[in-house]
């Protein structure tokens, strides 16, 4: 009795899991067919959509690697990641230890005010700031992007390496200092080397965010040599008012899956900075 | 300054420190964020355009035309209805999800990067892949209905046409929206609960157990009341989320079909970059703040009260 009870909760457990599974990678396995999928099976509504008619072939891939410029997209994408997060983590680290070490009573306050900064969208600072890139020439430059991103990364990554620092004993850094370190140089050899992880995740975020920042690149880059993976695939790939299906699958699938293993890995510690303290 | 010699001189170089290190973060935030923030103020209450942006003060007549015009009321409406509707749906199945997640089963890493994957995909290539399933022609789930004898014939249930046209009537469409912000948003309210289940201590729940508390019973009295907090905290980002998403909307309708999904968002866009209208897109915009502002507050709150706790 207790058996069947056992293996009949499983089965649910299976169940809702599979369920949740196919609403969450559907879109992503309707990719990987259109991707393979020969054009005269895709574009045929009586043929069973969901596996290959015909056998699958490499055209698409080949169309999007030579004859867009998906790579260049993905080269901006990856410098502008690279840039934004050295700016990053430039502003947020020292702003952090800081808040984290000196500040008592306003400290906490401020921490929280910049990661409300946060909350701010983009959908109403682009406007304005189409402006400032317009004033300031940056317009189809990759650097309006760079200068942009860290309106959404330096707020929240301020915010999670506070908790990283604080989370490192004072006493290692005081002892440090008796030893001869100035405060600076405690900073430097002593509680970054302890809080490399936190590090880490803030290079992670600024490179996802950055790679999946939309309505910026859509508005201050028209031209399709300077655009990032998020808009070049969706604007580009499309000719006149043509879909080319095929590849657009295909880049949205190869941009897509990398950047979502990382950002799997480190999901727990972004979900640490939204809980704000909720949970401990 | 006090002398180099007593403890006054090391707390003020300690305090001339902290400042600085902190300046450029606030100098930065405050050049990029609260700047463009009073610029849009500035741009609402004038006259500017992208082609003039020298402006004059125009007073609060960007409000009046836009809360004048039928389709900035259509795009207030539906910014509203997209984040409530589906934010209510995703705290219903994050939870159910979450409480799965929670169990212990074999092939956990690849359940979740799969599960995870809208998310942690970037949304315009996500939704793309909507698009592409949307499609009026070769859309999957009109294959399906047309198999299952639903669609294409006369006297079919979902009617005699052979496709549903999912982004090409205003009902549909408005549908379509919301099931993929509801696929975006269920990853992350996810972790977040995960993240509270986890931190509800093992006693209880074994305590609950002994008493012979399950599944609905346990979440009802135990897991839920425990995680209201962090329920709430996952419902009030979902919502700031979906009420300032433009990406979905852009690359699944435009705002179409007429307008029938148009948001806040995208309405900011069409008119004050597409169109030029600085002036009108700022005041748009703006029209967020009050709920961004109220859900702001409501964090503020949680997290104080957090602290005391």
């Amino acid at each position: 009795m207790a058996g069947i009870r056992k293996t009949a909760r499983r089965a649910t457990l299976y169940g809702r899991l599979s369920a949740f599974v196919v609403f969450s990678a559907f879109p992503f396995y309707w990719m990987v067919i259109a991707t393979f999928k020969r054009d005269h099976d895709l574009y045929a509504p009586a043929n069973n959509p969901f596996v290959f008619n015909e056998p699958p072939t490499l055209d698409h891939l080949r169309t999007l690697l030579f004859d867009t410029h998906f790579l260049t997209y993905l080269g901006n994408t990856f410098r502008v990641g690279l840039a934004v997060s050295a700016i990053t983590l430039l502003l947020a680290v020292p702003a952090a230890y800081s808040l984290a070490r000196w500040a008592k009573r306003w400290g906490e306050a401020l921490g929280i005010g910049i990661f409300l900064t946060y909350l701010v969208p983009s959908t109403i600072l682009f406007l304005p700031l189409s402006r400032f890139t317009a004033g300031w020439g940056l317009q189809n430059s990759l650097w309006s992007l760079i200068l942009v991103y860290p309106t959404f990364t330096v707020p929240f990554c301020t915010w999670l390496l506070m908790g990283f620092f604080k989370a490192i004993p004072r006493d290692i850094e005081e002892q440090a200092m008796v030893d001869g370190l100035s405060r600076l140089g405690a900073l430097v050899r002593v509680v970054l080397p302890l809080s490399i992880s936190g590090l880490l995740t803030v290079v992670v975020f600024s490179f996802t965010l950055s790679m999946h920042e939309f309505i910026y690149a859509l508005t201050f880059i028209s031209d399709s040599a300077a655009k990032t993976v998020s808009i070049g695939v969706p604007t580009e790939l499309v000719r006149g008012d043509v879909f080319q299906w095929g590849p657009l699958m295909a880049g949205a699938l190869i941009a897509s899956i990398p950047v979502a293993v990382v950002y799997t890995f480190f999901l727990d510690r972004f979900v640490s900075g939204f809980t704000m303290g909720a949970v401990k | 300054m006090t002398g180099q010699d007593d403890g006054g001189g090391i707390r003020d170089r300690a305090g001339t420190l902290a400042v600085l290190m902190i300046a450029p973060a606030i100098a930065y935030i405050v050049a990029m964020i609260g700047v463009p923030l009073l610029l849009a103020i500035n741009y609402s209450l004038s006259d500017a355009t992208t082609g003039d942006p020298v402006h004059h003060y125009a007073g609060l007549v960007n409000y009046r035309s836009a809360l004048a015009d039928p389709v900035f009321r259509l795009a207030l409406k539906n910014t509203f209805v997209f984040a409530l509707v589906s934010q209510s749906i995703v705290i219903v199945l994050s939870r159910v999800l979450a409480s799965a997640l929670s169990m212990p089963f074999r092939g956990k890493w690849a359940v979740r990067f799969l599960i995870m994957l809208p998310w942690t995909a970037p949304i315009a290539l996500g939704a793309i892949g909507w698009l592409w399933m949307y499609d009026s022609i070769y859309s999957p789930f009109d294959w399906l209905y047309r198999r299952a004898g639903l669609l294409g014939k006369p006297g079919d249930p979902f009617g005699p046409m052979t496709n549903i046209y999912w982004l090409g009537r205003p009902t549909l469409a408005m549908a379509s929206v919301v099931i993929v912000h509801v696929w975006r948003l269920l990853p992350l309210a996810t972790v977040i609960q995960l993240a509270g289940l986890s931190a509800i201590p093992g006693e209880i729940l074994e305590a609950a157990e002994i008493d012979g508390a399950r599944g609905w019973r346990k979440a009802a009295w135990i897991t839920i009341p425990l995680t209201l907090p962090i329920i709430g905290i996952a419902f009030l980002f979902g919502i700031i989320f979906t009420f300032t998403d433009m990406t979905i909307v852009y690359i699944l309708t435009r705002g179409g079909p007429v307008n029938a999904t148009q948001v806040l968002a995208t309405w900011t866009f069409f008119k004050g970059i597409e169109g030029g209208d600085l002036a009108q897109g700022a005041a748009i915009s703006l029209f967020m703040v009050p709920v961004l502002a109220g859900i702001a507050a409501l964090l503020l709150r949680m997290a104080r009260r957090a602290e005391v706790t």
